[in-house]
């Protein structure tokens, strides 16, 4: 396979990201779904250069990249928990207490 | 450093540390030593000062020693070094001495005139400190320690103006002193700014050295746009203005007259022998500069010319002994200052010599008549003093006559050098100067004798209580009078030669295209025959007859000057208003100041930095976040498009 | 060869397909699922990029560990989706838009970016890319790795204090104790004795 495929396949997946983004807008919970698939393609890309310019580096780009996206699901869920039990709706709408 | 510049350093600084060391026993301990004590303390310090002289001035003059360097760092910054040292030349000698010679009698003389002053020690603590100052000035060899000595003066000259500050007027006298001398001020600092910025250095020997250089590189300042100046004019202008305001030179002169209300020693040391004629020395010293100008030169010669003329006809309305007395001091400053335009610096400087003893001269006479009048000055309530005070009588006729140039008394010899060499100027304003000084010497002549016949002839106008007790002043007051008549009738018949001859030796550099005194000197064959060709000259003429004149007009014909004054009464009241100098400046600068103030306080203050900069500062930052507000809707996905969309217009702009 | 292109292309379409359902579906869990089936689709990819180590982490940790937390949130919480649905078409419309420009400009990336010249190498038969990443993860990447270790360490105590819920216990509480007064607990009231009748 070509490296162009790959790059294909992870922005195609990167574009549904944005698109779910856009449209579940409300939804927080697909919101952080969807920023999962985002870091789903960056992933494949870095897997597909790192494989076709021979070194490791963007595997261990990936592995950090793993980390840092488990602990922010992480916290972001816990920060969905509090903010349902406080307000009873995960609806993004409802969070406009930063509005200036 | 040989022994004798040592010692002639040395010498300098005991003569101008012991008035000093005078002025605080005097200043510091008045009380406890007493009024007898302050005046013993600072006179026996003075007069040590003036023998010193005596002796640094035969050093210098007739042994040729000469003393040019640092005794004390002051300050340095950067390359600058700010030294406090001495030029003791013949010209700083002879200045020194004539400044130690009229403060040691005016000491002297104020022992009689203040007695029983509530500030008898602070007056003598004041002139000590005065005549320190005006030594630092003379001695001075770079321009911050001159400039100090200025200020220190001018300070004095302050404080002893407001010395009765119990008197409204005399507060304002010498605030009115003061405020002008600082515009004078102003552009003597500003010239001393443009040396140091052209020459690097303060000291005279630096400066003086470098000045052709500099004016043969043609060096600009821009003082506007598009508008260049010769760099050493401008500085030989400046320096004009700061001798203008401490020499009371048009349109600088208002104060002179208001600083008579200061006791009337003072009128003699600081407003009539020494402190106003620092602007005269300060140019002689800096004939070098001025020299290298065609254009300051002018300058002053025109200013010189028309103080000489102009404030001396506002005398002829004064009815005030003193302020008739003042207006000549300005008439005489303008003599010297037309002298210096006509580059004949020595000339100006000699004429300083014999103004310092006959001006101080004619007003410590009228101090006497003041005492003997107990403190009336207004000449109209005198008349007929020659019988109650005939010391005082023939003092103030030599002085009035010294003041008139009638030979051979000193001011004939020194004025009519003046005459002499303006007449000979080829600079710009030559013409208009010299017929500016030669009418000068008639409308002198008629105010001097005016005030003289109004106080000592006359029929006696003064009330029954008056002419009781009237009589001749004490010795300490007479005594220096008679000391000062001597140098008045003979200063100038010894002082002729020499001064023709080169008496300030390198002290005083005139250039050769300009150098009108070497024509007088080649047709000078002695004081004698100087005296005798005067006979033959109209100076002369024009003298005799406003002496004449002033005898016709107030001893003959008393009801004359009356009928001329409504004849020509537009005139007179020119001459009342003093030209309305007074009445302008009042009106453009105190008034003006005070509406420009309102103005800015109402613009500037108020609309602009208050309503404008202060609130609208505030109003624009409120409207501004009124806008960036709209930006925070506080919805996430809002957040997120602009990320995305943010993210697609960096995409479309790099790619 | 023929192999190699007929697992990619169907593993890409599946990992397509499943991506577009996580976005599309109505019900969360259904997307989280998808989600999960999603990952499973890349892992195979990036095993066929010899990244078997990277793919399996993919499967145990994230699978394992982090969609298994979306879906126990997921069910934990009782969410009205209908609500959150509203306005999908609309927005539909502008997610095109932004989707086919996002495209539009990976896609010009990908063919101005002149990557037809790298080779597909296969690797060796006894290549071990674990024991190659762990070669640089304690070498040269060690600080970078131990940091990641704290984040991670970060990130639990932050999840466990930000959920944790506080019950409502019924302990004593000294300090109100100790400053009990009497007279806030005893009421002495002054009665009338009753009359005998």
């Amino acid at each position: 396979m070509t490296l162009s495929a790959y790059l294909i396949v992870s922005s195609i997946l990167f574009g549904l990201a944005i698109a779910g983004m856009v449209i579940n807008r409300k939804n927080l919970i697909l919101l952080l779904m969807c920023i999962e698939l985002m870091l789903l393609s960056v992933n494949t890309n870095f897997i597909a250069f790192s494989h076709f310019s021979g070194n490791l580096q963007g595997q261990l780009f990936v592995f950090f990249i793993l980390t840092v996206a488990a602990a922010e699901a992480t916290i972001g869920l816990a920060i969905l928990m509090v903010f349902f039990r406080r307000q009873h709706t995960i609806s993004v709408q409802e969070m406009n207490s930063l509005k200036g | 450093m040989t022994t004798s510049s040592n010692f002639l350093s040395n010498l300098a600084l005991a003569i101008i540390l012991f008035p000093l060391l005078g002025c605080l026993i005097a200043g510091f301990f008045g009380k406890k030593i007493g009024q007898r004590g302050a005046h013993w303390v600072t006179t026996l310090m003075v007069g040590a000062s003036f023998f010193l002289s005596i002796y640094l001035v035969k050093l210098v003059v007739f042994d040729n020693l000469t003393f040019n360097g640092a005794i004390y760092t002051w300050g340095s910054s950067g390359n600058f070094v700010f030294d406090v040292g001495f030029l003791i030349d013949r010209l700083s000698a002879l200045m020194m001495l004539t400044v130690t010679f009229v403060s040691f009698l005016v000491h002297i003389y104020s022992i009689g005139y203040m007695k029983g002053d509530p500030g008898y020690q602070r007056f003598f603590s004041y002139i000590s400190l005065f005549t320190f100052a005006m030594l630092m000035l003379v001695s001075a060899n770079n321009f911050m320690q001159l400039y100090f000595g200025w200020e220190g003066v001018g300070l004095v000259s302050y404080l002893l103006i407001g010395f009765w500050y119990k008197k409204n007027s005399a507060n304002e006298g010498g605030l009115k002193a003061f405020l002008i001398n600082r515009v004078g001020d102003l552009g003597f600092i500003l010239g001393i700014g443009a040396i140091l910025a052209f020459f690097g250095s303060v000291d005279y020997a630096t400066v003086f050295s470098q000045a052709p250089a500099l004016a043969a590189s043609n060096a600009m300042v821009n003082i506007y746009p598009h508008i260049h100046w010769s760099a050493i004019t401008v500085i030989c202008l400046l320096l004009f203005i700061g001798a203008m305001g401490k020499s009371a030179q048009m349109p600088l002169h208002v104060w002179l007259p208001e600083s008579m209300e200061g006791p009337t020693p003072i009128s003699a040391l600081i407003h009539a022998a020494t402190m106003v004629t620092a602007g005269v020395y300060m140019v002689a010293r800096m004939s070098p500069l001025f020299e290298l100008s065609p254009v300051s030169l002018s300058v002053i010669l025109i200013i010189g010319g028309t103080s000489a003329l102009f404030t001396g006809i506002l005398a002829l309305v004064q009815n005030d002994i003193k302020r008739v007395v003042a207006y000549s001091t300005l008439s005489q400053l303008g003599y010297m200052m037309a002298a210096l335009g006509a580059s004949a610096f020595s000339a100006g400087i000699f004429h300083l010599f014999t103004h310092a003893c006959f001006k101080a001269l004619l007003f410590l006479a009228a101090g006497s008549v003041i005492i003997g009048m107990h403190h009336e000055q207004d000449m109209r309530k005198m008349g007929n003093l020659r019988k109650y005070m005939p010391i005082t009588y023939v003092t103030f006729l030599i002085g009035a006559l010294a003041l008139c140039a009638i030979p051979p008394f000193a001011g004939f010899y020194s004025k009519d050098t003046i005459i002499d060499a303006v007449h000979l100027s080829t600079v710009f304003g030559g013409t208009y100067a010299y017929y500016c000084v030669l009418i000068g010497t008639f409308v002198t002549a008629l105010y001097t004798f005016r005030a003289f016949f109004m106080t000592f002839h006359t029929e006696e106008r003064m009330d029954q209580h008056t002419r009781e007790t009237i009589k001749e002043s004490s010795a300490v007051v007479w005594i220096p009078l008679l000391v000062l008549a001597v140098p008045s009738i003979i200063l100038g018949w010894v002082l002729e030669g020499p001064m023709l001859e080169n008496l300030f030796g390198n002290a005083i550099y005139t250039a050769s295209q300009y150098d009108t005194l070497s024509t007088i000197a080649s047709d000078f064959h002695g004081s004698w025959a100087m005296m005798l060709h005067a006979v033959f000259t109209l100076p002369f003429w024009l003298a005799i007859a406003g002496v004449f004149c002033a005898w016709f007009a107030y001893v003959c014909r008393p009801q004359l000057p009356a009928v001329l004054a409504q004849r020509f009464s537009t005139l007179y009241t020119v001459l009342v208003h003093k030209y309305g100098f007074d009445e302008f400046n009042n009106w453009f600068f105190v008034k003006g100041g005070i509406r420009f103030a309102n103005w800015l306080f109402r613009v500037g203050d108020i609309k602009i930095l208050d309503d404008l900069m202060v609130n609208g500062s505030g109003r624009v930052v409120a409207w501004l976040s009124a806008a960036a507000r709209k930006l925070q809707t506080g919805y996430l996905y809002h957040y997120v498009l602009a990320m995305v969309l943010g993210v697609l217009v960096f995409g479309v702009w790099y790619s | 060869m023929l192999l190699q292109q007929v697992v990619f292309y169907f593993f890409a379409i599946s990992l397509i397909f499943s991506a577009s359902m996580v976005i599309f579906s109505r019900n969360p869990v259904t997307s989280a699922l998808f989600l999960v089936y999603s990952f499973f689709n890349s892992a195979i990819l990036w095993m066929m990029l010899n990244a078997e180590f990277l793919s399996l982490v993919l499967i145990f940790v994230y699978v394992g560990a982090v969609m298994t937390l979306f879906l126990f949130v997921v069910m934990m919480l009782n969410i009205d989706t209908e609500t959150l649905r509203k306005g999908f078409i609309k927005h539909a419309v502008l997610a095109v838009g932004v989707v086919i420009v996002v495209l539009v400009l990976m896609m010009m990336a990908i063919w101005t970016g002149n990557l037809a010249g790298l080779p597909d190498i296969q690797a060796p038969a006894n290549y071990s890319n674990t024991h190659a990443l762990g070669n640089e993860l304690y070498t040269h990447y060690v600080y970078a790795f131990e940091l990641s270790a704290m984040l991670l360490l970060v990130a639990i105590i932050s999840a466990i204090s930000l959920s944790h819920h506080k019950p409502k216990r019924k302990t004593q509480n000294i300090s109100s104790q100790v400053d009990a007064k009497p007279k806030d607990r005893v009421h002495l009231i002054n009665m009338s004795s009753e009359k005998k009748v």
